[in-house]
C-alpha cells in the first residue's frame, strides 16, 4: 500500500509541475491544485499508514494500545486542506480577472511587468 | 495576563484588524484606527523586547500542552527585535497611508488585510513549530496577495499572476520538505527538532531536506534564481503597500533561514559553498539588474535582491561574526528598504512618475525635501558613519577571517555597484535641472497638496529617517542587541532550555 501511494504522490507531482509549465493560465491553476493535493499525501504517507486503527482510547482503557494510527498528519492535512482551499479561490478569481484586463490566456504575452522601457 | 506577554504582538494586530471590518465603509475612523492600532504595537513590541533582553528567552505553550506535543511560541532576541522594528515600520505606513491610498482603495479593506499582514509577520517570527511557521506564512502570502491586488489596475493584476504563482509554488516546496521533516523525525517542534536531527544517521536525507528548505525559503526572500516574481511584481502597487512588501516580506524569509539554519540543520560545510555561491550571484544579478532599469521603483527593486545577497552571505560563512553582521544588516535593510519605497512615493508626486529620465530639479525645487531623502539614499550605500556602513565591517572581517576571499570580493562589488546606481538616480533626480516636464491634467502634484496633506506624506519618512540616523550614531546599541542575537543562534541549547522550561545556570 505504502509503494502505491508513494507512487501516486510521484505521479501528481510530475502532473502538477508538468501544468504549471504549460503557458495556459488555467492549466496553470489546475497544475497547483495537483501539487498541493500531492503534498497532501505525502504528509499522509510520511505518518506511516496503519490499518483499522483509529487513535481512540476505549472507554475501559488508560492509554492507546498497540499500532495505532497517528493523528498528527492528519490534523497537518487538514490544516493544508483549508488554507490550499482558500487561496485557490483567490487564484480562480484571479485568473478570471487577469483574463478580462488582460484579454488573454497565454502566460508568454504577459510581459508588461518586466519591460525596461 | 503578564506571562502572556509573549503573544500580545500576534493578539494586538489581531484586534485591530477585527475592529477595522467593523468600519468597513468609513475610511476616516479606519485610518485613526490603524495608526492608534500600531502605536500600540509599537509599546507591546518595546516590553516584549525589554523583558526578553532582562530575563531572557520566553515561551509560552499555546494550550498548556506540553512542550513536543503542543504548539510553542517562543521569543528569543532575534524575534522580538524584528517585531519591534516591524511594528515602527507598520506605525509609519499606517500614516503615509492616509493620504497615499485612497479612500475607494481602504473600502476594500485595505487597513484590515495590512494588520493580519503584520500580525503574520509577528506570528512567523515568534512560533516554535515548523508547521505552524507554515500557517504563518500563508497569513503573510494570502494578505499579500489581497494588497498587491487592490485596486485592480491592469498592471497590478500581471503583476500579482506572477506573485501568486511563484509564493504558491514555494509554499509548496516548504511543506514537502515539512512532510519529510515529519516522516524522519516524528516531531515538528524546532527545539525538539534540534536535538533529534544531530543523531540522525542518514546524513544524505537531511542534506536533502534541508536544501528543499532553502528552495522554499529562497523563493520567499529572492535569491538568485528564484527573484524573477520580486521585480515583476514590486512595482506595480501603491508605494505604501511596495514599501510594507520591500521592508518585510523577503525578510522573513531570511529571518526562517537564519532559524532553520542554525536550530534545525546548522549549515554543513557543502551547504555552506551552495549558499555562499548563490549569495555571490544573488548579489551580482541584482545590481546588474538595478543597472539596466529606467524606472526608479525596479531599480529599488532590483536592489533588495542585491542586499538581499549580504544577509544570505553572512549566514553562509556561519561564524558569529558573520551572523551578527548578518542580522546587523537585516535591521539596517528593513528601515532603509521602507523608506526608499516611501520617499519613491513622494517623489511619483512631485513628478507624475516614477521613470528617471521624467526626473530632475528636485534640489532647485524641494532642497528641504532633497537633504531629508539624501540620508536614506546614502545610508543604503553605506558611506560613514550612515547605518550601512556599520554592519558591512562585520561582514567583511569575517569574510577575510574565514579566508572566503571570493565573498569578500562579492561584498565589495555589491557595495560599489550600490554607490554606483545611488549616484545615478541622485545625478538624474536630485542635481540636474528641472526638464520642463508637461503637467498631467487630472493629477493631484505634491505642492498642490495642503499642508496636512504633505504632512502625511513626509512625517512617517521623518520617523524612519530618524531611525537610521539613530541606528548610525549609536550602532554599537544594535551591535549589542545582534551580537546577543549571535550569541542565542549559534548556541541553540538557550532555546532549548527556554522552550523546555530548564532553568538556566546565571553565567554572571
Amino acid at each position: 500500500m505504502e509503494i502505491l501511494l508513494a507512487i501516486m504522490t510521484g505521479i501528481l507531482y510530475a502532473a502538477g509541475i508538468y501544468l504549471i509549465l504549460r503557458r495556459s493560465l488555467v492549466k496553470l491553476i489546475i497544475g497547483i491544485v495537483i501539487l498541493g493535493n500531492g503534498v497532501n499525501l505525502l504528509i499522509f504517507l510520511m505518518g506511516g499508514l496503519v490499518k483499522g486503527n483509529p487513535p481512540l482510547i476505549l472507554s475501559e482503557g488508560k492509554a492507546l494500545e498497540g499500532l495505532y494510527a497517528d493523528p498528527v498528519p492528519q490534523a497537518l492535512i487538514l490544516t493544508a486542506i483549508v488554507i490550499s482551499f482558500g487561496l485557490q479561490s483567490f487564484a480562480i478569481v484571479l485568473i478570471k480577472r487577469a483574463y478580462k484586463v488582460l484579454k488573454t490566456d497565454d502566460i508568454d504575452t504577459m510581459n508588461k511587468t518586466d519591460d525596461i522601457t | 495576563m503578564s506571562e502572556h506577554l509573549t503573544i500580545y504582538p500576534i493578539l494586538v494586530h489581531l484586534i485591530t484588524a477585527i475592529l477595522l471590518l467593523f468600519f468597513w465603509m468609513n475610511p476616516k475612523i479606519q485610518r485613526y484606527i490603524s495608526i492608534v492600532g500600531s502605536a500600540a504595537g509599537i509599546v507591546i513590541g518595546g516590553l516584549l523586547f525589554s523583558r526578553v533582553w532582562e530575563n531572557g528567552i520566553q515561551s509560552i505553550q499555546l494550550g498548556n500542552w506540553e512542550a513536543p506535543f503542543g504548539i510553542s511560541m517562543v521569543a528569543d532576541t532575534l524575534a522580538v527585535s524584528l517585531i519591534l522594528l516591524t511594528n515602527i515600520v507598520a506605525f509609519a505606513l499606517s500614516i503615509y497611508s492616509t493620504e497615499n491610498m485612497v479612500s475607494s482603495r481602504v473600502k476594500f479593506g485595505y487597513y484590515a488585510i495590512f494588520h493580519f499582514l503584520i500580525m503574520g509577520l509577528s506570528g512567523a517570527f515568534l512560533t516554535g513549530d515548523l508547521f505552524n511557521l507554515y500557517v504563518w506564512f500563508e497569513v503573510i502570502i494570502i494578505s499579500s496577495f489581497v494588497l498587491l491586488t487592490i485596486g485592480g489596475r491592469k498592471i497590478q493584476i500581471e503583476g500579482a499572476v506572477k506573485y501568486f504563482t511563484l509564493n504558491m509554488i514555494s509554499s509548496i516546496i516548504f511543506l514537502t520538505g515539512i512532510a519529510m521533516v515529519y516522516g524522519a523525525t516524528g516531531s515538528l517542534n524546532m527545539a525538539e527538532l534540534s536535538r533529534i536531527i544531530p543523531e540522525i544517521e542518514n546524513k544524505g536525507l537531511m542534506q536533502t531536506i534541508s536544501l528543499i528548505f532553502f528552495i522554499g525559503f529562497g523563493v520567499k526572500s529572492g535569491v538568485f534564481p528564484l527573484y524573477f516574481w520580486l521585480p515583476a511584481s514590486y512595482h506595480t502597487p501603491p508605494a505604501a503597500v511596495s514599501a510594507l512588501f520591500a521592508g518585510l516580506l523577503t525578510k522573513v524569509g531570511i529571518y526562517a533561514m537564519l532559524r532553520v539554519f542554525t536550530l534545525i540543520f546548522p549549515l554543513g560545510e557543502t551547504n555552506q559553498i551552495i549558499l555562499m555561491i548563490i549569495a555571490g550571484l544573488t548579489m551580482f544579478f541584482g545590481g546588474i539588474g538595478a543597472l539596466v532599469q529606467k524606472d526608479m521603483m525596479r531599480v529599488f527593486s532590483y536592489l533588495i535582491i542585491c542586499h538581499i545577497g549580504f544577509m544570505v552571505g553572512g549566514l553562509s560563512l556561519f561564524t558569529e561574526v558573520a551572523i551578527v553582521g548578518a542580522i546587523m544588516y537585516m535591521f539596517h535593510d528593513i528601515i532603509v528598504k521602507a523608506t526608499l519605497f516611501m520617499l519613491g512615493g513622494v517623489m511619483f508626486r512631485i513628478f507624475g512618475s516614477t521613470r528617471l529620465y521624467n526626473m530632475g530639479g528636485m534640489m532647485d525645487d524641494y532642497p528641504k525635501l532633497s537633504f531629508l531623502f539624501a540620508i536614506p539614499l546614502f545610508a543604503l550605500v553605506g558611506i560613514p558613519p550612515l547605518s550601512g556602513f556599520w554592519p558591512k565591517i562585520s561582514l567583511f572581517s569575517a569574510s577575510y577571517t574565514a579566508g572566503e576571499i571570493a565573498m569578500l570580493v562579492m561584498f565589495i562589488f555589491a557595495s560599489l555597484i550600490t554607490l554606483v546606481i545611488i549616484a545615478k538616480i541622485w545625478n538624474k533626480s536630485f542635481s540636474t535641472s528641472d526638464p520642463k516636464r508637461e503637467r498631467k491634467l487630472s493629477f493631484k502634484y505634491f505642492n498642490d497638496f495642503s499642508f496636512a496633506e504633505k504632512a502625511a506624506y513626509v512625517a512617517p519618512i521623518i520617523l524612519l529617517v530618524g531611525v537610521t540616523l539613530y541606528y548610525s550614531f549609536f550602532a554599537e546599541h544594535f551591535q549589542m542587541v545582534a551580537e546577543r542575537i549571535g550569541e542565542e543562534l549559534m548556541n541553540t541549547e538557550h532555546y532549548y532550555n527556554a522552550v523546555y522550561g530548564i532553568k538556566e545556570v546565571s553565567e554572571l
